[in-house]
């Protein structure tokens, strides 16, 4: 009774929240009630990695119901590799979803997992909030960026022909829809998260038609948001910049390739995949976030692996959901942990164990009520 | 400046001891940085005469491109700035540097990232030859529309010039006694393609017993030289890595005015600013940092077998980089291209003045 009305408290506050700072396109405000996300663990770190976030969520006493799903590829009728349906089922059904690290498979002849994910649910933007985390000493402070990758074609197509004996051909595909979903989404991610500018990234005085084609939807997009400053950089000047003063860029926008080596080469400055948050927004308002980290088999059911990536991604998950005030919380313990020093995991410079530090971060969040 | 001073015996060289050397002023900073390294030449009197060859980047003719090719295939040297590609002009006018590059079939472009003692960067001790393939690859300028709104971009990776340049990075990181080559690709991903570079990496590295070979892939790379970036020795990739990865190696180190660069093939060299920048927001302002271009001067030089005179330019240009109050805007300083480009001749008249002295002492 009372918990309940505390919860609908809570989630009422947060609309209000949520309304008042920003709405993004997919997400949700939830009005009352416990919302269900699809969580999948993952291999290697990722069922430890997952009950920490869930241990921590549950301490913040956030609105969120866990459904645990294995997404293990299965062959379908028809011999195509698919998703198991339950799983799928599952995301349709919450449109959230949380992830951890999962297997490459090498030999097994399916796809990677990701892949797999990618194109059920038509994930077309990887999304990579970079902040400095304090308490975490990198050489670059003050990092504070978003890259945004067009995560379904350009470099990434999957075409490739070997043309005569020691020549192969590699198709990069860029389409008028897909720029144009990516640009657009881009600039509703800076006004709805009140980022001042956004930054196309491209290579259009080498792929003239290309990335010149990306570049004009960039632009045309630009005219519609109008209170969003827009600007263009070559590739290889943002890499330059970048390494230089990763002060000087806000929202990044890019097709495939580019993206993904810019977000890593971000996820660098601020320490690494450890600690990097990740979200993957589909079509169909299905949004997953991620941890984008590997599965560390070598640590994995030791209690060392370090849960942080994946909290950031839950909280990542939480302010596309609305849920402003339980992200703020989450967070500020996680970043209050790490920048008190006293318990860390190893990756961090500690020698904590993930149950540790997991306890460390639910105790904050006692200690704040 | 009365030639007395110069250093004995000139090197063999064509044309009564002084060789021609095709320049490409470009836009942007190009011109007022590449006026400067021919007042230094002329005030160390270096035995080298410009044939400048201006391209104009506003038209669409290709008759500026084919003299400038003409030129380099006359002097086998060039000494260049970039040409600006204008997004007005119609998609098939091709980047003229690209043009370049591959009709002179310049297939390694190399690039050595050094920490310099005076420049204040995040990371220190950095040593890393960047040999990049310099023709194919992404920038293979293949592209068409086959449906309205879809655009498809070819990536041709072929043996013969994977090859290549896997022998071109083994061979100077064995003549330069390198301990390390790394293959920077994304073979997970574009298995073919990359896959077959790679493969001719491992092929050529079976040959070089004494040099360590690894690879890895390129968003991880990026993410270890922003961490660690000691740990690289000597590393080769097809063209976009190239791209991204000496881009923010000059990163590093201290920016673009600071590396030189080389693009070398079996006939022709072309040398000029490692990351190719036209900087045109800082033309004509005095503000340009004239080092990338004075030192890829002195690798001109180094080609030409006019070894004494790089070296004492060189010096020159890396002493006046230890003056802070030298530094131009780039390196945080407010030091003028003119003041440093003046610091540099200062300090090649003193090391002149010393060898003079050694060369008079009794033996």
């Amino acid at each position: 009774g009372k918990k309940l009305i505390c919860v609908l408290f809570f989630s009422q506050l947060s609309r209000v929240v949520g309304a008042a700072k920003n709405e993004t396109p997919q997400s949700r405000t939830f009005i009352r009630g416990i919302q269900t996300v699809t969580l999948i663990p993952g291999d290697g770190i990722g069922p430890e990695i997952s009950n920490a976030v869930m241990k921590i969520f549950e301490a913040a006493k956030a609105p969120i119901r866990w459904e645990e799903r294995n997404v293990t590829a299965i062959r379908g009728p028809g011999g195509k590799w698919m998703i198991p349906p339950d799983a799928k089922e599952s995301m349709d059904k919450n449109k959230i979803g949380l992830k951890g690290p999962l297997k490459t498979p090498i030999a097994a002849g399916h796809p990677s997992m990701n892949l797999l994910l990618r194109k059920t649910f038509d994930l077309y933007a990887n999304v990579r909030p970079c902040v400095s985390i304090e308490g975490y000493q990198t050489p670059y402070t003050d990092v504070n960026l978003v890259t945004i990758r067009e995560n379904t074609e350009g470099e990434y197509s999957g075409i490739e022909h070997v043309i005569v004996d020691g020549v192969v051909q590699s198709i990069k595909l860029i389409t008028e829809q897909a720029s144009k979903r990516i640009a657009e989404y881009a600039f509703e991610y800076a006004r709805n998260n009140q980022r001042a500018s956004v930054t196309a990234v491209h290579k259009a005085n080498i792929m003239r038609m290309s990335d010149g084609l990306f570049l004009r939807k960039c632009r045309e997009a630009a005219e519609k948001y109008k209170d969003v400053k827009f600007t263009e950089m070559y590739l290889d000047t943002v890499c330059l910049n970048m390494v230089q003063d990763p002060t000087q860029f806000d929202v990044l926008v890019m097709p495939n390739l580019y993206g993904d080596i810019l977000s890593d080469l971000c996820a660098g400055l601020i320490g690494g995949l450890g600690v990097t948050p990740s979200g993957n927004i589909g079509a169909n308002g299905v949004a997953i976030f991620e941890s984008v980290h590997g599965t560390a088999p070598d640590i994995a059911g030791k209690d060392l692996a370090n849960p942080t990536a994946l909290l950031l991604s839950a909280v990542m998950m939480l302010r596309h959901m609305g849920l402003h005030g339980h992200a703020k919380k989450i967070e500020t313990a996680c970043f209050d942990t790490i920048r008190d020093r006293k318990v860390l995991t190893k990756d961090l410079g500690g020698n904590s164990k993930c149950s540790e530090f997991t306890e460390a971060i639910c105790q904050r969040m006692k200690d704040m009520d | 400046v009365i030639c007395k001073l110069c250093p004995l015996s000139p090197p063999p060289a064509k044309y009564g001891g002084r060789h021609t050397v095709t320049l490409i002023p470009g836009d942007g900073i190009g011109p007022e940085l590449l006026n400067h390294v021919r007042e230094v030449f002329r005030f160390t009197c270096v035995p080298v005469d410009f044939e400048v060859v201006n391209v104009n980047s506003a038209l669409e003719t290709d008759d500026d491109m084919n003299n400038a090719i003409t030129a380099i295939r006359r002097n086998g040297v060039a000494l260049k700035g970039n040409i600006e590609t204008k997004h007005t002009l119609p998609a098939s006018v091709k980047s003229r540097n690209n043009v370049l590059r591959t009709s002179l079939d310049l297939y390694a472009n190399v690039m050595h990232c050094q920490s310099l003692p005076g420049v204040q960067t995040r990371h220190k001790n950095i040593d890393i030859m960047i040999i990049r393939e310099n023709t194919e690859g992404e920038y293979s300028s293949l592209e068409h529309e086959s449906v309205s709104g879809v655009v498809e971009s070819l990536k041709i990776i072929t043996r013969n010039n994977s090859l290549r340049i896997a022998d071109y990075a083994f061979k100077l990181a064995r003549e330069r006694g390198r301990r390390r080559v790394t293959a920077v690709h994304k073979a997970n991903i574009m298995k073919l393609g990359d896959g077959l570079f790679l493969q001719c990496c491992r092929e050529v590295a079976s040959g070089y017993p004494e040099i360590t070979f690894d690879s890895m892939i390129v968003d991880n790379t990026t993410m270890q030289l922003v961490s660690k970036p000691q740990q690289f020795d000597v590393m080769v990739m097809p063209n976009l890595y190239g791209n991204v990865v000496s881009n923010v190696c000059a990163g590093l180190v201290g920016g673009p005015g600071l590396v030189p660069g080389a693009n070398y093939g079996h006939v022709y060299a072309v040398f000029e600013t490692a990351t190719r920048n036209t900087g045109k927001s800082i033309a004509e302002k005095n503000i340009a940092n004239p080092t990338a271009m004075l030192l890829a001067s002195c690798l001109m030089l180094d080609h030409l077998k006019l070894n004494d005179y790089a070296s004492v330019i060189r010096n020159a240009v890396l002493t006046t980089m230890n003056e802070t109050r030298l530094h131009t805007a780039d390196l945080g300083g407010q030091g003028t291209t003119l003041e440093v480009v003046q610091s540099v001749m200062r300090v090649i008249q003193i090391l002149r003045r010393i060898r003079m002295h050694v060369a008079d002492l009794p033996s």
